[in-house]
């Protein structure tokens, strides 16, 4: 599964820079708003999912190297935060759906781990 | 095939298409044909120039485009003597100099045109981009980027085998602002990113990185003032350590419980608070120390020792002497 198809099949907004998405493949998932529990739990590689949209999620998934965040319930993150972003070459994906809707859909294509 | 090991360098060619200005990549010394010109004339002009195709230019005024297959209608029908005004593709496409170079990439992909004249600010016509010229300038911006960061690497990676002393360290510090959360692991990220080039294991720059963003989140959600986050990296282990002058921590015992908090509501609402901080740390380590007196302030010690294989290659003084 790549991040095209989660993006495509979710209906996920991107607000970092296009790239190919289909070269980027997930390989595991974690769900928390608790940026130390993501820090402890989530894997390298991995997608997050959060509600968080400040500027210390970048910090977190760029030290974690994760794949990409995909910010619930409509949060929107700031200018800065999408440039710091682009910058660490972290993809930021925004839906309106809550992060349960997204972790059960991510669950169904697969992504289990 | 695409594997993930190249992945990222195609990656870094799409960035690239984003940050590349046209004007650094497009040829110069233009040559451009008159509307009077004969089309047997242009022919000579690509002959010579190794080109297939040019713009039209009347008094610097973009008119139109002549390329090969404008050429190739007119030899058809035996009008090689005829004006390119006659032949020239009017309406043409132009980009701007200082574009981004995915402009020209999609217009190509849209258009299927070959060639673009490049205008500056003025409309003026500067020059003209070609998809060669596109794959010539991102390739060298590649090459330039990856010696870059390789002569970096090289240079970090040989720091403590070229300095030759008898015990060598590296010593990073960083003044950490309270309450500065926009900047909240800047300096876990510079940490992570010099441990990498100085060669250390993903697995020991990942363990530092979590420890060092916990220990800057600390002193940017708790402290009075802000503290000082020192790191120094020996060859064969990495201390960490934060000092600030307060408020200080009243029970270390219960500060160290998973799940404790003292952070305000504000605090939690961003995230931050889990009371996971100090666990995190002291997962991520093999000595964590943590000595506080309320009112004076917190000193934290941490450190990571690193195996035979995860060791910084040193340049001994002893070892020196002994094979000279």
């Amino acid at each position: 599964m790549n991040l095209q198809q989660v993006i495509e099949s979710l209906d996920l907004k991107v607000l970092t820079r296009p790239r190919d998405f289909r070269r980027v493949v997930p390989t595991s998932g974690y769900a928390s708003d608790l940026l130390s529990c993501v820090m402890a739990g989530a894997k390298n590689g991995g997608l997050w999912v959060t509600l968080q949209a400040h500027m210390n999620i970048v910090a977190v998934a760029a030290l974690l190297e994760t794949s990409a965040i995909i910010i619930t319930e409509g949060a929107r993150p700031e200018a800065a935060v999408i440039e710091k972003a682009n910058e660490q070459e972290i993809i930021l994906l925004s839906t309106s759906l809550p992060t349960f809707a997204v972790v059960g859909k991510l669950w169904e294509m697969g992504l289990r781990d | 095939m695409l594997t993930d090991a190249n992945a990222k360098g195609i990656t870094r060619v799409e960035e690239l298409a984003y940050d590349l200005r046209i004007n650094r990549v497009m040829s110069r010394g233009l040559q451009y044909l008159t509307p009077d010109t004969r089309m047997i004339d242009a022919l000579e002009l690509f002959r010579t120039n190794r080109i297939s195709g040019a713009p039209v230019l009347d008094d610097g005024k973009l008119l139109g485009i002549v390329s090969m297959e404008d050429l190739i209608r007119a030899l058809c029908d035996f009008e090689q003597y005829a004006v390119v005004g006659r032949y020239m593709s009017r309406h043409v496409l132009t980009v701007r100099e200082s574009d981004p170079v995915i402009e020209a990439i999609q217009l190509f992909t849209k258009t299927g045109v070959g060639r673009l004249p490049v205008v500056d600010d003025n409309d003026k016509v500067v020059g003209m981009i070609t998809k060669g010229d596109i794959t010539r300038g991102v390739l060298n911006a590649l090459q330039n980027d990856i010696q870059e960061e390789e002569m970096r690497r090289y240079r970090a990676s040989h720091l403590f085998e070229d300095i030759v002393s008898d015990r060598t360290s590296l010593i990073l510090r960083y003044t950490i602002k309270a309450r500065d959360f926009t900047r909240g692991g800047h300096a876990s990220a510079n940490i992570k990113r010099a441990l990498v080039r100085l060669g250390a294991t993903p697995q020991i720059a990942r363990r530092c990185g979590i420890a060092v963003y916990e220990a800057e989140i600390n002193l940017i959600i708790h402290t009075l003032h802000g503290g000082t986050l020192r790191v120094q990296i020996d060859p064969k282990r990495i201390l960490m350590n934060t000092v600030d002058d307060g408020p200080g921590i009243p029970d270390i015992d219960m500060a160290m419980q998973p799940g404790y908090s003292t952070a305000t509501e504000e605090v939690r609402a961003m995230g931050f608070g889990a009371g996971m901080g100090l666990v995190n740390m002291q997962r991520c380590v093999d000595r964590l120390k943590l000595e506080s007196m309320p009112g004076q302030g917190t000193r934290l010690e941490m450190e990571i020792q690193l195996s035979p294989a995860e060791s910084f290659r040193e340049g001994k003084t002893s070892e020196k002497e002994d094979s000279a």
